[in-house]
């Protein structure tokens, strides 16, 4: 098996060498929200959380969180401002981050019950503060008002 | 891996790829499908927290060294990334676009 990347480290060390004093600080948490599925996979709704842009319109530092039918899921997602590795691969599959199709076969083969009227786009924030405070909880409300029983978080 | 185990996540599937094709390469249906079945299948059968990591690989050797890079061959270049980085937050604060 391949090693797996210290993308901490790495991360650490890729911007100190472009001259930022301040190491970025993870998000730590001591416990875990865990919830066990309570219905069959066949009886659950199932929607998608990204970090692909759907409003490159709106400048980076103040998206914010949004759902979004996904009869407008755009044929392809902003990923430019992204950090996704550039040098070995690229982004214009959208199925390679964004599993529209899949999910929409594996409800016509009865896997799940159905995909979720909307998707969730959530914003890659430097402030922890604003994701915690602002972005996740619009989403888990979003997701209660739709139903959900799963989430997938695919980030990019 | 190494981030979301710091944080603490309830199900975490790991497909050991490049970033930005979390769920298999570009055109790989067959491990794009594979990926959300199992990550499906991990929210019907787990009672507890954990990570499954998968059996994917990426079809090329030595990705995992160039991602972030840092050599003294481009040093240069990520200073004057970091100068325009600084740059842009500094003007976009001064708009008022911040959260």
């Amino acid at each position: 098996m391949d090693d797996f990347i210290p993308y901490m480290e790495r991360t650490r060390l890729f911007y100190r060498a472009q001259g930022f004093k301040k190491d970025y600080v993870w998000a730590q948490f001591q416990t875990i929200p865990f919830q066990p599925l309570r219905k069959p996979l066949t009886d659950s709704r199932v929607t998608i959380v990204t970090t692909a842009v759907a409003h490159p319109d709106i400048p980076k530092p103040v998206r914010i969180a949004e759902s979004i039918p996904f009869s407008d899921v755009p044929e392809h997602f902003d990923t430019s401002e992204l950090a996704w590795d550039k040098d070995s691969t690229h982004t214009k599959d959208r199925q390679s981050y964004f599993p529209l199709e899949v999910l929409q076969q594996l409800a016509a083969e009865k896997m799940i019950l159905d995909l979720a009227p909307r998707y969730h786009f959530v914003p890659t924030q430097y402030s922890h503060r604003a994701t915690i405070e602002d972005d996740a909880p619009a989403i888990s409300a979003a997701c209660i008002e739709d139903q959900v029983d799963i989430a997938l978080l695919v980030p990019l | 891996m190494d981030i979301v185990t710091e944080a603490g996540v309830p199900r975490y599937l790991h497909n050991n790829l490049p970033l930005g094709n979390p769920l298999g390469a570009p055109g790989d249906r067959v491990n794009q499908r594979r990926s959300i079945e199992s990550a499906l299948l991990m929210a019907k059968e787990m009672e507890e927290p954990g990570i499954k990591v998968s059996e994917l690989t990426w079809p090329r050797e030595n990705w995992q060294k160039v991602y972030a890079r840092v050599g003294d061959d481009n040093r240069d270049t990520l200073l004057r990334m970091g100068e325009e980085n600084r740059r842009k937050r500094a003007e976009n604060k001064a708009k008022g676009l911040t959260r």
